[in-house]
């Protein structure tokens, strides 16, 4: 086996070469012959009543094709919002009709009302500009806590109010949780704001619609992180569209981050409008769109409790968050603060009862929806600033309270009170990891250089656990939501032994390619060469939920795994009749079947030719061929975790942050490419560093987007982040999935932003400002030195 | 963007001549005139480009004046000014990202007087003289508010002239989304005084600190600033700092100005 390409080898991205050199297939990059182009035109006010739309000016410009607007929509469905949550009562949370155009009333800056279709995209806009509206300002409702007073203006007019839902979790456990807080030594409170993001993939989205009359089918090109989720949603719940009819292909994607999911308006509008009009049709989002359209993420507002004894153990936690769900459910906004949020307030540690209130709420702004760790993040954030808080309360090391209040290495598999179990962990190793190989020891003394120069060092810690793997379909069917959360794999061997793999995952940056082939090389004892692996179209890859959660390794790589061993089993089958051997008898290694014992052998193309040559082959038992397909269900999720220390320097006359040093020490369970995992890490650093001290999505009061450009929404840059020391040798494999692995995609998004906010509040509280024991994110150089100079 | 005619005249005469047309602007680097027509919210019947004309272009020495063309790119103010006017040089290699310093220009700058660039504080803190078609305006005179300027229309500057100081530098604290100037100094020292601008502060757009300069022209060092303190009244708001902070950064970025002053 050629350890270049197996499991464990940093192989070099083989996507990259088409990456690098430009020579990537986009959605983009596709032009289909007879395309007509697509403008949206959206609403410049957050709240309005349409009283009219008048288009006859529009319709009669050069090259105009048609004007659509929702009354051409009539008959067909909303967008489908794909998890119901039941509120603390036992009731369905409320789920307002998300119309593909705006019905009635517009409800958020970038509320499309109407769409031009021409035959280029100038002559679509400069007629947009033609089409008189006839908005009637509302008043705008932005803020969360105000949507839910007495008498605020409604989004949706049909609802009870703007509260989407209010969740308890556990809510049997409420009273023992009160009654622990009664009796507790000492109770830490914490008021804080995990702001609103936009995701910012690199590439906007884009959708083509095609439609073929004479054989009735369409086809989407879409920047999809999963072709077959938008496929089955838009089929069955929106145009009405039999699978059978209906392709859809994501190919090369450029960053998704959640943020491409979800099914969307435009998708299913290019589709509609390619049929209607019999041309294919195209959406391409500017930068400034997708700011108003893409899905934003996190907005949580938090005030959170814990609850420790007298010898600082923690005893409970009670959380009270209000999420914005925007206008608008997104395709799985109601989750993420709820399912993926509440299971995860237990952290690494015992905390034996907690409680955790989730309002969620309807406002003029764009849909939120999962975002890079989606729901973890806000979890971490919450926990590891409270602890950070508790510590320096009680005057104890924050490290060691971490450590006291641990779950053990020898407690798991280990049921928190938040209806998890973790499988496997070892939370003091990475700790110990972390502060070995960030030198944590010497700090002390970096802190008297920083000093002299004038400057306040501060070292901040967080440990976070994530679920990863999403997810066991008959739970996640039992928490609201609507799909099954497997994935699938089919390993088409070819003649000659390449193989062609076709998975129900979707590569948007994660390597794939890569990695899949590294996967069954080492299984079979090939070149990875020989391996190709294909994704994104539904109409060659088996029904698969897509790409996010940090799930395909462990979800898709599973399945992948499973494909590869019916593919052995049977090529065992066919080599043991080849060399006139029992099965039970034929080993494979380095990509050759030997009866044990004896030096028969014949290699994998000697086992595939016969497969497809079947001159020499038990017909009367077995079928020719050698493809196997394979869906993968996941027992429970996987629970990466993790250290991350983070050190700063604060400049006290501008309270502006450098970070110095960043170091993750993570535990992925077995890790397949290394090279890849240090990369995932480093991207999750990224933006979870944006989040802490950059990002940040602004409406005011009237619900304007003030940073919707990148002039006020500051993105990370290069040399806004220092270099990363990250390490994966802490390894408790994962005990249910076959390949041990347990995701590394969103882990740096999660463990960074934390880690960051206490390292700054440490910096201030060693350089005097006592006052100060919490900033809000971004921890922005203003932010920063009004807090030191609030009294 | 909508359609527009655009000439790319080789002299000034011709260049003021079509800018003499029905809405006409001129075009220098365009970094701040195109993304606002791609956004459709500037709409020229005609664009006259001015980098086609070679009078406009270059750095030169002229005794004890440093002029530079109206259409040179800051990447080029940024290498040739180095010598003769190193802190002017390090202003225009901060601008921007490498595009933009590739593109942008000094004399385009100026006339937009965007209340954030850089530019501005340079030339008001030297006392330059903006040379235009038709006449000379001194720095002082010519910066009247957020985007406004002394400036007719279709008057367009040549060149810039800036006294080579005996010391300056710039300080510059960046906003950290757009990376302009959340708040610039530039302090500059000559015979008769010390000169000092703030940009990227206030309201009214780039200004003079005179009590700043006050205590510096008697002695240019950084403690000479202690207790003087910038009033906030007039500064600008928004989601990056409040007027307070811009006025504290305004005594930070003149103190470090006057301290890396060379």
């Amino acid at each position: 086996m050629p350890k270049d390409g197996g499991i464990g080898a940093s192989t070099k991205r083989r996507e990259d070469v088409r990456f690098l050199t430009g020579n990537g297939r986009y959605t983009d990059d596709i032009n289909l012959r007879g395309q007509a182009h697509a403008y949206f035109l959206r609403s410049q006010v957050a709240h309005g009543k349409i009283n009219g739309i008048d288009t006859a000016a529009a319709e009669a410009m050069d090259g105009v094709i048609r004007v659509f607007t929702a009354k051409d929509f009539e008959g067909v469905g909303g967008m489908p919002c794909g998890w119901q949550i039941t509120d603390k009562h036992g009731q369905p949370m409320q789920e307002p009709k998300h119309p593909i155009l705006a019905e009635g009333k517009v409800r958020h800056v970038g509320d499309p009302v109407a769409v031009v279709i021409a035959e280029t995209l100038e002559q679509a806009r400069d007629a947009a500009e033609a089409i008189e509206l006839d908005i009637e300002d509302l008043p705008a409702v932005v803020d969360m806590k105000a949507a839910l007073a007495e008498g605020a203006p409604k989004v949706h007019d049909d609802l009870t109010s703007n509260l989407c839902y209010d969740w308890g979790f556990v809510e049997e456990n409420k009273a023992a949780v009160e009654d622990a807080f009664a009796k507790a030594a000492h109770v830490t409170t914490l008021e804080l704001v995990n702001q609103r993001l936009v995701a910012n993939p690199m590439e906007p989205r884009v959708a083509v619609g095609d439609y073929d009359p004479w054989n009735d089918n369409s086809t989407l090109y879409t920047t999809s992180q999963n072709p077959h989720v938008i496929r089955l949603l838009m089929g069955a719940f929106v145009l009405g569209i039999p699978e059978h009819k209906l392709r859809v292909v994501a190919p090369d994607v450029g960053g998704g981050f959640g943020t491409k999911i979800f099914h969307y308006a435009e998708e299913a509008f290019c589709t509609f409008a390619a049929r209607q009009l019999k041309r294919p049709v195209k959406w391409t989002s500017s930068r400034s769109e997708a700011f108003i359209s893409d899905a934003h993420g996190r907005d949580h507002v938090t005030k959170i409790q814990l609850a420790l004894d007298d010898a600082n153990n923690f005893t409970a936690i009670r959380t009270e968050t209000y999420a914005n769900m925007g206008a608008y459910l997104s395709t799985f906004a109601p989750s993420v603060p709820t399912w993926l949020h509440g299971t995860l307030m237990a952290g690494n540690y015992r905390t034996p009862l907690i409680y955790v209130n989730v309002k969620a709420v309807f406002t003029n702004t764009v849909p939120v929806d999962a975002y890079r760790g989606a729901g973890r993040p806000e979890a971490t954030f919450q926990l590891e600033r409270v602890i950070d808080k508790a510590a320096r309360e009680l005057g104890v090391d924050p490290v060691e309270l971490r450590r006291q209040n641990f779950i053990k290495a020898d407690q798991f598999p280990y049921a928190t009170p938040v209806a998890v179990e973790y499988d496997t962990g070892n939370y003091d190793a990475t700790m110990d990891k972390m502060l070995e190989i960030s030198d944590y020891a010497g700090f002390a003394a970096r802190a008297e250089e920083s000093k002299k120069r004038g400057k306040l060092r501060g070292f901040g810690i967080a440990h976070y656990i994530e679920a990863c793997g999403i997810a066991p379909s008959n739970l996640v069917g039992q928490l609201g939501a609507r799909a099954g959360l497997y994935e699938s794999a089919t390993v088409r061997v070819n003649a000659t032994g390449s193989i062609s793999i076709y998975t129900g995952s979707h590569s948007h940056g994660q390597g794939h390619e890569t990695t899949f082939a590294q996967v069954v090389a080492e299984m079979i004892g090939i070149d990875a060469g020989q391996v190709e692996i294909n994704h994104g179209d539904t109409a060659n890859t088996p029904m698969g939920m897509g790409t996010y959660g940090s799930r395909s390794l462990a979800v898709g790589g599973s399945a992948l795994v499973k494909a590869t061993n019916k593919v052995i089993n049977k090529a065992k089958k066919i080599a043991a009749h080849l060399l006139e051997a029992s099965e039970a008898d034929i080993e494979l290694a380095d990509g050759k079947f030997t009866v044990a014992g004896t030096d028969k052998s014949v290699d994998w193309a000697g086992v595939t030719l016969a497969a497809y040559v079947p001159h020499n082959y038990p017909l009367e038992s077995m079928e020719p061929g050698l493809e196997e397909t394979a869906f993968y269900d996941p027992s429970n999720f996987t629970y990466p975790s993790g250290a991350y220390g983070c050190e700063v320097e604060v400049d006290p006359e501008t309270g502006e942050v450098e970070i110095l040093a960043f170091t993750a020490a993570d535990d992925f369970g077995n890790v397949v490419n290394p090279m890849i995992v240090e990369g995932q890490v480093h991207g999750g650093i990224a933006q979870g560093i944006g989040q802490a001290l950059l990002e940040r999505c602004v409406y005011d009061e009237d619900g304007q987007l003030v940073s919707g450009s990148y002039m006020d929404y500051a993105m990370p840059r290069a040399d806004d982040l220092p270099n990363y020391t990250v390490d994966h040798s802490c390894v408790t494999p994962c005990t249910h999935n076959p390949l041990g692995v347990k995701g590394c995609g969103e882990a740096g998004a999660i463990g960074s932003p934390p880690a960051v906010i206490n390292a700054v509040i440490d910096a201030l509280q060693r350089g005097g400002h006592s006052h100060v024991t919490h900033i809000d994110m971004p921890a922005s150089p203003s932010r920063v030195w009004a807090a030191m100079n609030a009294q | 963007m909508y359609n527009f005619d655009f000439v790319k005249p080789a002299s000034v005469e011709d260049a003021v001549a079509a800018l003499g047309g029905d809405e006409a602007q001129p075009l220098s680097g365009g970094m701040t005139l195109l993304p606002s027509m791609k956004q459709r919210l500037n709409a020229p019947a005609t664009l006259v480009s001015l980098t086609g004309i070679d009078a406009l272009k270059g750095v030169c020495r002229d005794g004890d004046m440093l002029v530079i063309g109206a259409a040179t790119p800051h990447a080029v103010v940024a290498r040739d000014a180095a010598a003769d006017y190193p802190a002017l040089a390090e202003l225009a290699g901060q601008i921007g990202d490498p595009m933009v310093r590739n593109r942008g220009t000094i004399g385009g700058s100026l006339a937009n007087n965007d209340p954030s660039a850089c530019y501005p504080s340079a030339a008001l803190a030297s006392g330059a003289t903006i040379v235009t078609d038709k006449r000379e305006i001194a720095a002082d005179d010519f910066f009247q508010g957020m985007f406004a300027t002394a400036l007719d229309e279709g008057e367009i500057i040549t060149s810039v002239r800036f006294p080579i100081p005996q010391k300056a530098a710039y300080a510059k604290f960046a906003q950290p989304a757009s990376r302009f100037a959340l708040t610039g100094a530039f302090v500059a020292q000559y015979a008769n005084g010390v000169r000092v601008a703030i940009t990227g502060a206030s309201e009214n757009g780039v200004f003079r600190w005179s009590e700043a300069e006050a205590a510096l022209s008697s002695n240019f060092s950084a403690d000479a600033l202690a207790g003087l303190a910038a009033s906030a009244d007039q500064m600008i708001g928004d989601l990056h700092g409040t007027p307070e902070y811009r006025a504290h950064l305004v005594g930070v970025m003149t103190r470090r100005a006057v301290a890396a002053a060379h």
